[in-house]
C-alpha cells in the first residue's frame, strides 16, 4: 500500500503555505507563495483574498508533484492561518467585498479608545476575556460597516458572509457559492470579540453592542472534527482541522498538559502557556484565549503574551543602524565583548506589548558611557528579548497555578545560540528547540490527522516530539537578579515618552 | 620604490569602465573611452577574461564585468550566518538518519563546531557549539583539508596526533585519503577520532563553489558502518543531499 500523509495549510501574513507530513511528523515536501501586502494609507495593512485563495490553488499540486505524492495518498487537510484578518464577500458570487484587513491594521485605534471609556474594558472583558485592541475581528466590521456605503444594509439582508482566511478558504475549497462550508475553529473564534469565551458560542451582548447580524458570521466548530470534503484543489479529501497559527505552533510543540509553554520567536515573538480546562483571567497584562478544542472534548485555555518587537529590532539594527550585513551576524557581534558594559536597549516602538501594555512608551538606549562599542549595543539587542520574555513568563507564573518548568521554542531567532542561552539563563529554566522548526505546519497537520485517525492519540504525537537542542541555565543568581533590575529601570525610563498630538493653537499652521 | 605598474592601471581603468554603466561595452569603445591602442586594450581584456574578471557576451563580443569580481568581496560568510541558513537542512538530515548532525569551519588548525543538532532519541545531550576537533582525525575536518578550506601546519614536520590505533598519522596516507576526499564527494571517520565512534562529512559550498565549511552526521560505529565495516550507503546519501540543498541556498549554482 501506498505510504499516506497529512497535508497542512499554513494561510500567514507574508505567504500561504503547503506542506506535506509523514506519520513521523517529518516534513516530506513544501511548497510556497506569497502574496502582494498593500498599504494603502498609514497604519493601514490589506491583504487581497481572491490571490490567497489563487495562491493555495497552485500550491497544493506543487507541493504534491514535489514528492511525487498522488492525491489519494493525502488522508486529510489542516489548516493554520493569520489570526484576526478580516474578509467580508458576497454570499452568491463569492467575490470578496474589498481587501482583507489584516491583523497589523490600526485604522481602528480611534475605535479601541471609544471602547475602553464606553462600555469600558469590563463589559467585554466579562464576555469575551480580551481587553478591546486593534488586533480584533470585530472592530473592523464595525469600522468597515461605518464606512462602507450599503454594506450593514447588505449584511442585515444575509448577503454577506464574514471570516477570518481559515474560513474563506474552507469555504471556497468546499465549493464556494456552491454549497460552501460557512465555518470557523474555537482558537480563531476566540480572537473575533464576538465569541463568548466559556460557551464557545456566539454572544449575543456583543453581537448586538458591534451591531454584527448572526446570518454573517460562520458556524463555530472544533479545531479538529470532519469538517466536510474538499470539492475544489483537492477533490474528496477531507478537512479536519482549523487552528489560528500561534495556537497551532503550541499544538506543534506537543505543549498538551497545563503549565507547557511555547514561544515563537520571529519579528515579533508571541508567547503561549496552556492552562487546561481553567479558563485562567489574567491580572497581569495577559490574553486569555481558546489553545484548541479536540472534537467533544472540553476545550483546552491558554494564556498569550505578545511582545511587539524581538527579530524586529534584529532587523533595525541591520537595515537602519547598518552595523550587520545580515541577521545572524548580530551573534558574531555581540560575542567580541563579554557582556553589554551597562547598556540596555527598551525597544518599545510603538509603544509596549505583553505585560505592560503601555502605548506612551518609546524606545530608549540607555547606560551609554564613551567605553560602549557596537558589541555592546549587539549584546543589548540580543538581552532585549530575552529580559521581554522574562516579563511576560513572570506575568503567567503569576496568573497561574503551575508555574513553567521549560521553554520550548521555535522560529528564526533559535538559531542563535547565544539568545538562547541568554533565554535560559535569565528564565533560570531550560530551553528546547524541537526537531522540526516548522511547528505551525506540524500542528495543523497533527490536529488534522488526530481527528482522521491517521494518529492516534497525543501521546503518538508526544513521541514524535524530539529535542534538536536544549540550552541550560548558567548564570549566577545574584547576577540575573542585578540584571533584571537593571532593565526594569530602563524600561521605566522609556515609559511616558510619546504625547497625544498637542492640540492647534496660536501660531500652528 | 617602484612606481606604479603600468598595465594593472589600465586594467583598473578597464574594470571601472565596464562597472559604471549598465551596458556591456565593445572593444573600440572601452579602447576609444580610455585612449587606448585596440591591440593594447585587446590583451589586457583577454586577460582579465582568463580570471573570470570579465566575460565577453557571445553574440555580441561586447564584454562585461565577470561573476568572479562581483564575488570577490563577499566570499566572507558569517559563522552564525552559516548556522541560520543551514538549520532546516541539519534537523532533516537528523531526523531521517536518526543522529547527531553537526556543521564544522576551520579556526587555527582545527574544526570549530558551529552547529549542532541532538540525536533524535531524547536522551540527555550537551550542545558542544564552539567546542574544536582535530582535521585529520575528524570527517569534518578531512573535508575541509581535502577541499582547501583549512591547511595542517607543515612547519617542523610535527607528528600528527594518534587518538585511536585507526587515526591517519602517516602523512602520505591521509594524502591520499583527501584525493578520495575530492573523488567521491564525502568523508568518513570510522573510529579514528574515538573508538566505537564513525562519522560520515561532506563540503558545504557558498558562492562560485567555494568550499566554506562541512556538515557531518556521526554516532555508534555499528549504526553509520554495515557489517563489513563500509559507510551505509543511505547515509551517504542523506549527507550529501543535505550537503547540496545548503550549498544551494548559499547560492552555489553548480552544486
Amino acid at each position: 500500500m501506498a505510504e499516506r500523509f497529512v497535508m497542512s495549510i499554513d494561510q500567514g501574513t507574508n505567504s500561504t503555505r503547503c506542506i506535506l507530513f509523514d506519520r513521523r511528523g517529518r516534513l516530506v515536501s513544501v511548497a510556497q507563495k506569497e502574496h502582494q501586502q498593500h498599504f494603502p494609507e498609514p497604519g493601514w495593512v490589506e491583504h487581497d483574498a481572491a490571490e490567497i485563495w489563487q495562491n493555495l490553488r497552485r500550491v497544493v499540486p506543487e507541493a504534491l508533484s514535489v514528492a511525487g505524492v498522488d492525491p489519494g495518498q493525502v488522508t486529510a487537510i489542516g489548516l493554520a492561518n493569520q489570526r484576526e484578518t478580516t474578509v467580508l464577500w458576497d454570499r452568491r458570487t463569492g467575490t470578496p467585498l474589498g481587501r482583507a484587513i489584516v491583523w497589523q491594521d490600526t485604522r481602528t485605534a480611534p475605535l479601541v479608545e471609544e471602547l475602553r471609556d464606553d462600555p469600558g474594558e469590563e463589559f467585554f472583558m466579562e464576555r469575551c476575556c480580551l481587553p478591546p485592541s486593534t488586533y480584533f475581528s470585530a472592530l473592523r466590521i464595525r469600522w468597515l460597516f461605518d464606512h462602507v456605503k450599503g454594506l450593514r444594509q447588505r449584511a442585515d439582508d444575509g448577503e454577506v458572509l464574514f471570516g477570518t482566511m481559515e474560513s474563506w478558504l474552507i469555504w471556497n475549497l468546499t465549493g464556494g457559492p456552491e454549497g460552501g462550508l460557512h465555518i470557523t475553529d474555537a482558537t480563531n473564534a476566540s480572537r473575533t470579540m464576538l465569541m463568548n469565551i466559556r460557551s464557545l458560542a456566539w454572544d449575543d451582548e456583543l453581537l448586538a453592542f458591534f451591531g454584527v447580524p448572526r446570518s454573517m458570521l460562520p458556524e463555530i466548530r472544533s479545531s479538529a472534527e470532519l469538517y466536510g470534503d474538499a470539492r475544489a484543489v483537492l477533490p474528496g479529501v477531507a478537512i479536519t482541522a482549523a487552528l489560528g497559527d500561534q495556537q497551532a505552533a503550541l499544538f506543534g510543540q506537543t505543549c498538551f498538559s497545563p503549565g507547557e509553554a511555547k514561544c515563537t520567536y520571529g519579528t515579533g515573538s508571541f508567547l503561549l502557556l496552556n492552562t487546561g480546562a481553567d479558563m485562567v483571567r489574567s491580572r497581569h497584562g495577559l490574553l486569555t484565549t481558546v489553545a484548541y478544542k479536540i472534537g467533544d472534548q472540553r476545550p483546552a485555555y491558554a494564556l498569550e503574551g505578545s511582545i511587539a518587537v524581538t527579530g524586529a529590532l534584529v532587523q533595525w539594527f541591520r537595515d537602519r543602524l547598518g552595523l550587520i550585513s545580515s541577521a545572524p551576524e548580530i551573534e558574531t557581534l555581540a560575542r567580541t565583548v563579554e557582556d553589554n558594559g551597562g547598556c540596555y536597549i527598551v525597544p518599545a516602538f510603538s509603544g509596549l506589548f505583553a505585560p505592560r501594555w503601555r502605548s506612551d512608551a518609546r524606545g530608549v538606549i540607555v547606560g551609554l558611557t564613551s567605553y560602549i562599542t557596537k558589541g555592546h549595543l549587539a549584546r543589548a539587542v540580543l538581552e532585549a528579548t530575552g529580559w521581554q520574555t522574562r516579563e511576560v513568563v513572570d506575568a503567567m507564573n503569576a496568573d497561574s497555578s503551575v508555574p513553567l518548568q521549560q521553554l520550548k521554542v521555535d522560529g528564526g531567532m533559535t538559531a542563535d545560540n547565544l539568545l538562547m542561552q541568554f533565554v535560559a539563563d535569565v528564565l533560570d529554566v531550560p530551553v528546547v528547540r524541537p526537531m522540526v522548526a516548522e511547528t505551525v505546519s506540524l500542528g495543523a497537520a497533527y490536529a488534522a490527522g488526530l481527528a482522521a485517525g491517521y494518529w492516534p492519540d497525543l501521546e503518538v504525537l508526544r513521541r514524535n516530539w524530539h529535542r534538536a537542542g536544549q540550552w541550560l541555565p548558567d548564570m549566577d543568581p545574584e547576577l540575573r537578579a542585578a540584571e533584571y533590575e537593571n532593565w526594569q529601570r530602563a524600561v521605566e525610563r522609556s515609559l511616558g515618552w510619546a504625547r497625544p498630538p498637542r492640540s492647534a493653537g496660536p501660531g500652528t499652521p | 620604490m617602484a612606481g606604479p605598474v603600468q598595465s594593472i592601471e589600465r586594467a583598473a581603468a578597464i574594470l571601472r569602465l565596464l562597472a559604471g554603466g549598465p551596458r556591456r561595452l565593445g572593444l573600440g569603445e572601452v579602447a576609444a573611452s580610455l585612449g587606448l591602442a585596440k591591440g593594447t586594450a585587446h590583451g589586457i581584456l583577454r586577460t582579465l577574461q582568463h580570471v573570470d574578471f570579465v566575460e565577453q557576451d557571445a553574440a555580441t563580443g561586447k564584454y562585461q564585468l565577470g561573476a568572479a569580481l562581483l564575488h570577490l568581496g563577499t566570499s566572507y560568510l558569517d559563522v552564525n550566518e552559516l548556522r541560520s541558513r543551514s538549520l532546516n537542512w541539519a534537523d532533516a538530515l537528523a531526523a531521517r538518519s536518526g543522529e547527531a548532525v553537526r556543521l564544522g569551519t576551520p579556526l587555527e588548525g582545527s574544526v570549530l563546531v558551529v552547529h549542532h543538532v541532538f540525536r533524535p532519541d531524547d536522551t540527555f545531550q550537551t550542545l558542544d557549539v564552539g567546542s574544536l576537533l582535530p582535521l585529520h582525525a575528524s570527517s569534518l575536518g578531512k573535508v575541509l583539508l581535502a577541499y582547501g578550506t583549512a591547511t595542517i601546519e607543515t612547519a617542523g614536520e610535527t607528528e600528527l596526533e594518534a587518538y585511536t590505533r585507526h587515526t591517519l598519522v602517516d602523512r602520505e596516507q591521509l594524502t591520499r585519503a583527501l584525493a578520495e576526499v575530492r573523488e567521491v564527494g564525502w568523508a568518513a571517520e570510522i573510529q579514528e577520532m574515538s573508538m566505537g565512534e564513525a562519522g560520515l562529512a561532506a563540503p558545504i559550498r557558498g558562492h562560485g563553489g567555494l568550499v566554506v565549511g562541512a556538515i557531518g552526521l556521526s554516532g555508534a560505529v555499528e549504526r553509520i558502518c554495515d557489517s563489513q565495516g563500509r559507510p551505509r550507503p543511505n547515509l551517504i546519501t542523506l549527507i550529501r543531499e543535505a550537503s547540496r540543498a545548503i550549498s544551494r541556498d548559499l547560492g552555489a549554482t553548480r552544486w
